[in-house]
């Protein structure tokens, strides 16, 4: 997984937020390969990889998954992200904006700035579960635990809501230079958990390791899961557009192939790793196997396991409180930026109590990419084909309109149809889903906008 | 201090990999390997600011 933003918060450097950015600023490909190697290696990477194995995913069917899933997430960003981004060279708001109207917008912010909440909220959970470590009293939480454990467990979430909240009020400046220095140390321990951990293992046989069977109720998923699973856990970033702000800044098409390095050394090394650390849990305790990534990391490379752990959830929390906010504020912006961002910081802080989020991660992940991806079909539609197919490019801006009913309806119609379907045809994970979404947004906001789009005024 | 901190760095880069291989291999036990992964992890992080760039 990923944080979500990239921006600096200090106002005196120009981050081109209503403007094209000009040629001086843009960056070349060795700009983009650290930071997304670093992003794409955090702490929930711990969580992700027991998963699978908790889905009853076999040998074959993650390494092949992972390959070609995590392929195709790279192709998404490198054909379709990149591409877009440097054509327009906007931030996906701007240009949301122009499409979609400031009011619509006000709602996308919502919807994103919640989200993030939530997923900033199950790193924090993940961070609590390093923390807890050495307090017996904390009780971890497993698969079936939704709601918080004890008073001891909440009692290390708030705690670390609110440091990671008053961080992220200070702006996240120092905790992104601790993600920077970080970065190659965190990908080692990820490696040694694994590399620690197969001596202790009682079979090394892959069908041993990855036994496909699934734990705890879950449903097994296979190669299909895991595949759509790799390449649409990121689709609000790269289907969703919303990383037309960093790529925007893209000096070359080559930048696209920067992803690479955060899919094959986060998303494959590090989801390789936890599901082995997880597996390893299986073999030996069976149905009552931990699935808090504190203590089995604890378990296979002690302290220094820890403190990856937290640093992992806390690099990248703090970005995406701070988002949030931005998120919030921009809903109302008469508030100050230290409000939104304490409103988000508790939001998250709750939404951390509660492992649900953590331990459905898959799920949610899901739900987060159909929620927000689908405004990049909308983008796509308005870039490439709409002189084409003879609707209005930039309608909102054209117009003078503030809501597009059309673009609003070509977002959530299709999003809810995908949510509603997941659970009709009893989809495994609702990254089945996001494909047919994006789809059939972007086919709806051309019929739409023939039907009921805002009209440019006549010069 | 510049010059030195690089090669220390890489060298508690080293540190963090190599105990758990030879721990695999079973050429050191569980505990030696996770107080060289500490001692590593302290060094990394004290010489890492001094020759990484922040962005």
């Amino acid at each position: 997984m990923t944080d979500a933003g990239h921006d600096t918060e200090d106002p005196s450097v120009n981050e081109y937020e209503n403007e094209r950015v000009p040629d001086k600023a843009l960056k070349g490909p060795s700009s983009f390969w650290g930071m997304y190697a670093g992003e794409h290696t955090a702490g929930t990477e711990f969580m992700i990889g027991p998963l699978f194995v908790a889905y009853g995913v076999g040998a074959g069917d993650l390494i092949l998954g992972l390959l070609l899933g995590n392929l195709a997430a790279v192709l998404t960003w490198r054909y379709l992200t990149t591409p877009v981004s440097m054509k327009l060279r906007f931030t996906l708001y701007h240009k949301l904006e122009k499409i979609c109207g400031r009011k619509l917008v006000t709602i996308y912010n919502f919807a994103n700035g919640l989200l993030f909440c939530f997923l900033a909220g199950a790193m924090v959970t993940v961070s609590a579960t390093a923390v807890g470590v050495p307090f017996p009293e904390v009780r971890m939480p497993g698969f079936s635990d939704m709601m918080p454990t004890g008073f001891a467990w909440s009692a290390i979430v708030v705690l670390l809501g609110v440091a990671m909240t008053a961080v992220a009020l200070k702006g996240y400046s120092v905790v992104a230079r601790v993600a920077n220095y970080a970065a190659p140390w965190m990908f080692l321990v990820f490696a040694a958990c694994a590399i620690a951990t197969i001596p202790k293992l009682s079979s090394t046989e892959l069908s041993h390791i990855w036994t496909g069977v699934p734990q705890n109720g879950n449903p097994k998923i296979g190669f299909w899961g895991v595949f759509f699973f790799a390449w649409f856990c990121n689709a609000a970033v790269h289907m969703g557009m919303s990383d037309m702000t960093v790529l925007r800044y893209a000096k070359k098409p080559s930048c696209g192939w920067a992803p690479a390095a955060g899919m094959y050394l986060g998303h494959c090394v590090a989801w390789i790793a936890a599901s082995l650390l997880f597996a390893y849990q299986v073999q030996q305790f069976g149905e009552k196997a931990s699935v808090a990534p504190g203590p089995i990391v604890d378990d296979a490379v002690g302290l220094t396991g820890l403190i990856c752990v937290v640093i992992a959830g806390w690099t990248t929390a703090n970005p995406t409180i701070y988002r949030a906010g931005l998120a919030f504020q921009g809903m109302v912006p008469s508030i100050s930026r230290n409000t939104a961002t304490i409103i988000a910081g508790l939001v998250c802080t709750i939404a951390g109590l509660f492992p649900a989020f953590a331990m459905k991660l898959l799920d949610f992940v899901g739900i987060y990419g159909m929620v927000l991806a689908p405004v990049g079909a909308i983008i796509v539609v308005d870039v490439y084909l709409a002189d084409k197919l003879g609707i209005a490019r930039d309608p909102a801006e054209r117009s003078g309109s503030s809501f597009n009913l059309a673009a609003l309806l070509a977002w959530i119609v299709p999003a809810a149809i995908g949510y509603w379907s997941v659970g009709f045809f009893k989809m495994p994970l609702p990254t089945y889903a996001t494909l047919p979404v994006w789809l059939g947004s972007g086919v709806l906001y051309v019929i739409l906008s023939k039907l009921i789009g805002p009209k440019p005024a006549r010069a | 201090m510049k010059t030195l901190a690089l090669p220390i760095g890489v060298l508690a880069l080293v540190g963090t990999i190599v105990p758990p291989l030879l721990f695999m291999l079973g050429h050191i036990e569980q505990p030696p390997m996770k107080i060289t992964m500490l001692v590593s992890c302290i060094v990394w992080f004290i010489t890492a600011p001094m020759w990484m760039k922040s962005e």
